[in-house]
């Protein structure tokens, strides 16, 4: 009786994970929360059984001596008993940061240490050992608790606990003091801190994003109300712990509005698992919908003839068809029927054979994605929308609205986000979702966020017609025209990339007049299309030089033109001169980074003959000789006659629609 | 240290084999304890298959006595060593190439299923309660190797490092006391032979398997065994813990070389 009354007490203001979970162990009870596929089956958790286990975690904890404000470390992949953990330290008032799981113990030093990590759970063997490995440099770590027990046998440290042993003892502590879990939840509120995500830090050390309850919570309540999800979804967490999207879309979406977590076998089954679990909601990065994509494509071209030409014509009339379905736009009898039929045909085994049958909404974000990925699922009748996030944010900054759908914009401001945009086009924002502070560091802090709330993200973008925001590029990276146009190196290099032609592009026009490119061909497609062409060459810089291979890049450039001409903004950046590099650029010659980032500054200063040729109207082709690094090491000077192209510009339509 | 093995689980006994003509083993005799991993190494044609052969009864030797489990025997019949418990796995991978990983390892448990065909097929009852206990004992051996991603795989498809990483599963699936590996690491890159050497230590470290293997890699054998034997042209060289062996100067001179300054 007095434990029905506590709980009651609690429900009242769901402000904090570990409250929520009570209440879904009430009102859900049997429903599924967490699944893992062990031994080759699906084991599953529900609701009230995850209760009991974070309970005896928590209390189990709470002997070995954490106390409200401890930090505890989470490693691993994927894996139910890692999520609990989270909670489990939230519900007596410490923080989780989770780590990411392939970081070698030199990277988890500064991480650990910085945050004041005094426990740690992993998730086996391996991460124990990189934790025993820096364990003199932290004085702070004091207990580590593995989750698998293979290869354990011999780790016999007092400091070092089985999952099991804890969750025992903690049941044993529960029983003596049925009041204590409920009354440590009962002391958490939703200003608490919840978790500490730490980014990546591509520049510099990482940062400790600190974000409470009310942050993630907050956020996922209106983003469930967003996309309307319900308890009936089914989502298949297989992207890192430590990542914030990973606490929204597998944590706090899943404890807010009570949906069931998928963990995979392994990392490398995931794509078994997703077909086996179907998720109605899914996340992943450009790339993975990408491979995706291509091995349908390369798996077909081995298909038979028939099905190989069935395929062609389903997917040709679903281009046209399927997206006015999905975004509810009118479509006639007839186009439905064949529809229909190529539902049965294609688009379903396709999606089945992809995991892809039940998924109702799909999300990506991170980088641009080619607008023919975008088609190709949204064509098969998957809702697939890209969204703008940060960790700062708690994810959600942008995201695009059902039926207005775009492939280059990441839609309005999320519910509960206020947009600005700086003079120098950089995006602010100012939302619920804000984080706190980034720990141990106020100067940080204050450079990114004022008094107010405003958040710097440090990109660049505009607002189309249909108050969508475009993230263009970095800020810092954003010129200006002579004229004072707004010049986006990367987001014109990115439109020109999308062309299968175009393997590296790099735009000037900085201080400039006009835009001018230079344009890398990809031999391979170049190559193949050469041969469908009948058109003989010797090889890269001959066939980079060729007038038919100029005339097929010009209409890229030129649908690029067309492209920009369509945002008021950019429409004076249009490229008006290009050329076609005689050689790829390539990291052995310093031109591109290691990760194929191209180096600006440094191609400007290799090629400023080239550049210069391209600035004058005058000139029309250029020779240069330029040092370049064969395959085995050696080098030598390549003499090329490079061709200046003129591309002809198109006429801004924004104008055009504004008389 | 020596408290980590047991007795001698088999003990081979002056023997000798040959193939008309040619002697393929002349008088060879040593022991493998329990809980041993047990090395036989030799140039090629040295007898090293061919003992492993002996001993599990596919060959039959026309001398001398082998003792397994304390059973004097003058030879073994291979169902007899099946079914005491010794497996092996092979130079050449052999395994069933358009059956599925799960499937090739489930065939190690038929030793172990009592049920007759009969039963099998109309698969209930019993045959089904079985089938769920031996598919749960290969679901571990998956889980212990790390193959879950390539659970449904038809092993022909399988890069040559994982088919070997099936085949010592369904060695493992009959449960043995006594492993013979046929170069489990031959042809494999450092990385999958880093795996393998993790895997036989971990099986012979939490199943408590003795472990017989017939390695080339020289390093690989040092790090792994408790014991060496060395075999050459059908005789027996030396026999002795790692250090033994790499000081030994016949074998040196018959097998490992002279090692040069660095």
């Amino acid at each position: 009786m007095k434990e029905t009354t506590a709980t009651e007490k609690l429900s009242q203001v769901l402000d904090t994970i570990p409250k929520l979970l009570l209440d879904h162990a009430k009102k859900r009870a049997d429903r599924p929360a967490n699944r893992l596929k062990d031994l080759g089956i699906w084991q599953t958790w529900t609701w009230s059984e995850v209760a009991d286990e974070v309970r005896n975690l928590a209390c189990g904890l709470s002997k070995i001596g954490f106390q409200r404000g401890d930090k505890l470390a989470v490693i691993g992949d994927n894996r139910p008993r890692l999520y609990w953990s989270m909670v489990a330290a939230q519900a007596l008032g410490g923080i989780p940061v989770p780590l990411y799981q392939d970081s070698v113990a030199e990277e988890m030093v500064y991480v650990l240490e910085n945050a004041d990590v005094k426990y740690a759970i992993v998730q086996n063997q391996e991460q124990t050992d990189k934790l025993l490995e820096i364990k003199d440099r932290l004085p702070n770590l004091k207990h580590i608790c593995y989750e698998e027990p293979r290869g354990m046998r011999d780790y016999t440290q007092d400091f070092i606990h089985y999952y099991k042993d804890i969750q025992k003892t903690g049941r044993d502590y529960h029983n003596e003091n049925p009041d204590y879990f409920l009354q440590e939840i009962g002391k958490g509120q939703g200003s608490d801190i919840s978790i500490f995500l730490y980014t990546s830090g591509t520049t510099g050390k990482p940062k400790g994003v600190v974000l409470t309850s009310d942050n993630l919570i907050i956020t996922a309540r209106n983003s469930i109300e967003f996309d309307n999800l319900t308890s009936e979804e089914e989502v298949l967490a297989y992207l890192p712990m430590a990542w914030v999207g990973d606490n929204i879309f597998s944590l706090a979406q899943a404890y807010v509005i009570g949906f069931c977590v998928n963990c995979p076998e392994n990392p490398e089954t995931v794509m078994t698992d997703l077909k086996e679990i179907g998720p109605t909601y899914y996340f992943a990065p450009p790339a993975i919908y990408e491979t995706v994509l291509t091995k349908v494509m390369i798996r077909m071209e081995d298909a038979s003839k028939i099905k190989r030409s069935m395929f062609k014509y389903f997917m040709d009339l679903a281009k046209s068809v399927g997206i006015r379905i999905l975004d509810g736009k009118p479509v006639s009898f007839k186009e439905r029927i064949l529809y229909s039929i190529g539902q049965f045909l294609v688009y379903g085994p396709l999606k089945n054979n992809l995991g892809l049958s039940r998924t109702r909404l799909a999300y990506t974000a991170g980088e641009a994605i080619g607008p023919e990925i975008f088609e190709f699922f949204r064509s098969l009748g998957i809702n697939i929308k890209q969204l703008y996030g940060q960790t700062e944010a708690s994810v959600f900054i942008c995201a695009q609205p059902d039926g207005q759908v775009k492939a280059d914009t990441v839609g309005t401001a999320y519910p509960g986000v206020e947009l600005r945009l700086a003079d120098n086009n950089e995006v602010f924002y100012r939302s619920p979702g804000v984080f706190h502070s980034y720990y141990k560091n106020p100067e940080s802090t204050a450079e990114t966020k004022d008094a107010e709330g405003w958040v710097a993200t440090g990109d660049a973008g505009f607002f189309d017609e249909d108050g969508h925001l475009k993230i263009i590029d970095r800020a810092k990276d954003v010129g200006r025209m002579s004229d004072g146009t707004m010049f986006a190196p990367k987001y014109i290099e990115n439109k020109l990339k999308f062309f299968p032609f175009i393997k590296e592009a790099v735009a000037f026009g900085d201080e400039k007049e006009f835009t001018t490119a230079f344009i890398c061909i990809d031999i391979e497609a170049v190559g193949n299309w050469a041969e469908r062409k009948n058109l003989a060459y010797s090889g890269y810089t001959d066939l980079s030089a060729r007038a038919e291979v100029y005339d097929l890049l010009q209409e890229c450039v030129e649908t690029v033109n067309a492209d920009l001409a369509r945002d008021e903004k950019l429409s004076g950046s249009q490229i008006k001169r290009f050329l076609l590099l005689h050689k790829e650029l390539d990291a052995d010659d310093g031109e591109l980074t290691r990760t194929r980032k191209v180096r600006r500054r440094i191609v400007a200063e290799k090629y400023a003959v080239l550049i210069s040729a391209l600035d004058d109207p005058q000139q029309t082709h250029c020779e240069i000789d330029s040092q370049m690094t064969f395959e085995d090491g050696r080098t030598g000077m390549v003499h090329a006659d490079l061709q200046i192209r003129e591309s002809a510009l198109a006429e801004s339509q924004v104008h055009t629609l504004a008389a | 240290m020596e408290s980590k093995f047991g007795d001698y689980l088999l003990s081979v006994d002056h023997i000798s084999l040959s193939f008309g003509g040619v002697k393929a083993l002349k008088d060879i005799s040593f022991g493998i304890r329990e809980k041993e991993v047990f090395a036989i190494i030799g140039p090629n044609g040295a007898g090293k298959t061919s003992m492993l052969n002996v001993i599990n009864g596919f060959y039959h030797p026309q001398e001398g006595e082998i003792t397994y489990k304390g059973v004097h025997r003058k030879q073994m019949k291979s169902h007899d060593a099946a079914v005491h418990g010794i497996a092996r796995t092979f130079q050449n991978v052999a395994l069933f190439k358009g059956m599925s990983t799960l499937d090739n390892i489930m065939t190690g448990r038929i030793i172990h299923m009592k049920r007759n065909l009969f039963w099998q097929a109309i698969y209930l009852g019993p045959a089904r309660k079985e089938e769920m206990a031996n598919r749960e004992y290969v679901e571990d051996i998956i889980d212990f190797l790390e193959i879950q991603a390539i659970r449904r795989t038809p092993v022909g498809r399988l890069p040559y490092g994982l088919q070997k990483r099936v085949e010592l599963g369904r060695a493992l699936a009959m449960e043995p006391d006594l492993l013979l590996l046929d170069e489990p690491m031959a042809g494999m890159n450092i990385e999958e032979k880093q795996d393998m050497c993790r895997f036989v230590l971990d099986v012979n470290d939490q199943y408590g398997t003795t472990i017989a293997l017939i390695e080339h890699d020289m390093s690989v054998v040092m790090d792994i065994s408790d014991k060496v034997v060395v075999l050459d042209y059908g005789e027996k060289l030396a026999e002795g813990t790692p250090d033994e062996i790499r000081g030994n100067q016949t074998v040196i001179d018959a097998y490992l070389g002279v090692t040069t300054a660095n």
